[in-house]
């Protein structure tokens, strides 16, 4: 089961997450050998099996819609790393 | 023996005849946390001015006779569940300084009782992590040797009961991480049925596999602590509705012609023959107890672990793309765009098990790869749920060891992921199904504690908690307090 390094670049890129060149190389081998215990999987015959996502078997779960009070822009605000006035502050988003 | 060391309930007839105040109780474990704490390291943070504040209110509420099971009680919460106006970290350098708004459902829970809190516990990394290695901050010790990593990721938790830093933790588990730290430090740990406890306020790591249970020094605290926390939130949609029994009432002594199926498969191979053997010395104290006991199979046990390496890191990584240095948490401040803040806010954020768990989820449920793997392992989850709940036509419970060994050294196994791994192969299983499984001491090897899981059906807990009780009513392993330590 080997992985290329441009596999796991392309990952990286798709979760927004950087790595250095030493993390790319370690991951490209531990990914390799973790996806490799995998592979025991395919011994299983699963055609006809419906897939469970949940142990417990739960339907949407409604409730009537009833305002409340929330926190103060102050509340939410008190752990932002940047903010600006009410708002949250990020960096340049669209470049000119 | 010194008060930090007895059990909730030993401490609830001296709190209740005044023999002991609450503030007497909790500067003994203040003490304790200040002579042992630079050893085992249970801590991300201790609450000494919450602390001696609680026992102040707990020593009232004695006074005025409105106390609880757990009025004046010192406990731990893991960092992974909110703490209103303390920092919850997770143990990671992401969410370091963040401070929450609220508490979560089972802290409210736990706060309406009257316990006194002494701090946050260490652990693995957003909870990923066998061993508390992971932590961003130290390393947690085992109490029974401090060369020896306490297990994890709930490392913190175990280590803190089982030190007399605290007489019970919240810790949380995916993969095993209450029931593995439990029996690696010699002390009790409850997993319960997946909906039982509200995950409200838990922060995510795999949302189809978490949940919240009790670490405590015996069974009958377990129960007691699991009569607090458990209840329908309507917070967490998940929740099981309905009422909940009392667990207390369950811990009759009584386990005659209970039928508990032994699977071979977790015996034997790979297994340390001492482990093997304590298991198999306190089934006979079972049938001794009037258990029928009845060798079985789950074939199937050998492929959960590959389901849950691919489940659990999917769902990691989606639930850990909220980390975007936008609205909390640690954020860089030389980026120049926005994705770049993204970008280098997670490489500086996440340490290597959290990154390794991220890059899998999003290999697993990329394009070309989610019916190869993600979707399989969601079919072999059905598959290893039926199996169970065939075992359990036959059977009101299984025993098994909790761990393949005792506790491994620290750094032994963290260049070595796959390894890493499989020392959760015989917790595993049990998260996949999402049925309740507790774990108690049965023995010592070369000085270290060994654990034996008892599983039950869906909200089978009070037969469970039942012959754990019991077992323990026979023997004195639970009893037993590490030594030497401060």
């Amino acid at each position: 089961m080997a992985l290329s390094r441009e596999e796991v670049l392309h990952l990286a890129d798709i979760y927004h997450i950087y790595l250095s060149d030493d993390e790319v190389e370690v991951m490209r081998e531990q990914l390799a050998s973790i996806l490799e215990q995998f592979q025991v999987l395919s011994e299983l015959d699963t055609e006809d099996v419906t897939p469970t996502s949940h142990s417990v078997p739960l339907t949407t779960v409604m409730r009537e819609d009833v305002p409340r009070p929330s926190y103060s822009t102050e509340q939410v605000l008190s752990n932002a790393p940047d903010s600006y006035g009410r708002y949250f502050q990020v960096r340049t988003v669209l470049e000119d | 023996m010194e008060p930090y060391d007895l059990t909730i309930h030993e401490a609830r007839a001296l709190l209740d005849t005044r023999q002991l105040s609450a503030a007497e109780l909790t500067e003994a474990v203040l003490g304790r946390i200040a002579a042992v704490e630079p050893q085992v390291g249970a801590f991300v943070t201790v609450t000494e001015d919450v602390a001696r504040q609680a026992a102040v209110a707990a020593d009232r509420s004695i006074a005025e006779g409105t106390a609880t099971p757990l009025t004046g009680i010192p406990m731990q919460i893991k960092d992974v569940m909110s703490t209103s106006g303390i920092r919850t970290t997770c143990s990671s350098r992401i969410l370091e300084n963040f401070v929450p708004l609220y508490n979560a459902t089972v802290v409210e829970r736990l706060y309406e009782r009257g316990p006194v809190l002494m701090g946050k516990g260490n652990m693995d990394e957003f909870a990923m992590g066998s061993s508390t290695e992971n932590s961003a901050f130290h390393v947690t010790h085992n109490p029974w040797d401090l060369d020896c990593v306490p297990g994890g990721s709930s490392g913190g938790s175990a280590a803190a009961v089982a030190a007399g830093e605290s007489f019970f933790s919240l810790g949380s588990d995916t993969g095993g991480s209450i029931r593995q730290p439990a029996a690696l430090c010699g002390i009790t740990g409850l997993k319960p049925t997946y909906g039982l406890v509200s995950r409200f306020g838990l922060v995510a790591f795999a949302s189809s596999l978490d949940q919240i249970g009790p670490l405590t020094r015996d069974v009958e605290d377990c129960a007691t602590v699991l009569n607090a926390i458990a209840g329908h939130d309507p917070r967490d949609s998940t929740s099981i509705p309905g009422g909940r029994p009392d667990y207390t009432a369950a811990l009759t002594g009584d386990i005659r012609g209970m039928r508990l199926g032994i699977p071979r498969e977790y015996f034997g191979d790979g297994i340390d023959p001492a482990v093997d053997a304590a298991v198999k010395q306190a089934i006979g104290v079972l049938q001794d107890a009037g258990a029928v006991v009845e060798e079985c199979s789950l074939s199937l046990t050998s492929y959960a672990l590959a389901v849950y390496y691919i489940i659990a890191p999917s769902e990691c990584s989606t639930n850990l793309a909220r980390y975007d240095g936008v609205k909390y948490g640690y954020s860089v401040d030389d980026a120049s765009t926005a994705w770049e803040t993204q970008e280098w806010t997670r490489s500086r954020g996440f340490g290597p098990e959290v990154k390794r768990r991220i890059m899998l989820g999003t290999y697993a449920l990329s394009a070309g790869y989610y019916d190869a793997y993600y979707l399989k392992a969601l079919k072999v989850r059905t598959l290893i749920r039926r199996e169970f709940e065939e075992a359990f036509s036959r059977f009101d419970a299984l025993i098994t060891p909790t761990t393949p060994t005792v506790a491994f050294r620290i750094g032994e196994k963290t260049n070595d992921p796959v390894a890493m791994y499989k020392s959760d192969v015989l917790t595993i299983p049990v998260n996949i199904a999402g049925i309740p499984c507790v774990s108690v001491p049965c023995g010592f090897s070369e000085g270290l504690p060994i654990g034996m899981q008892i599983m039950g059906p869906t909200l089978g807990e009070e037969a469970i908690l039942r012959i754990a009780h019991a077992y323990q009513q026979a023997t004195e392993w639970h009893r037993k307090r590490p030594e030497g330590l401060g």
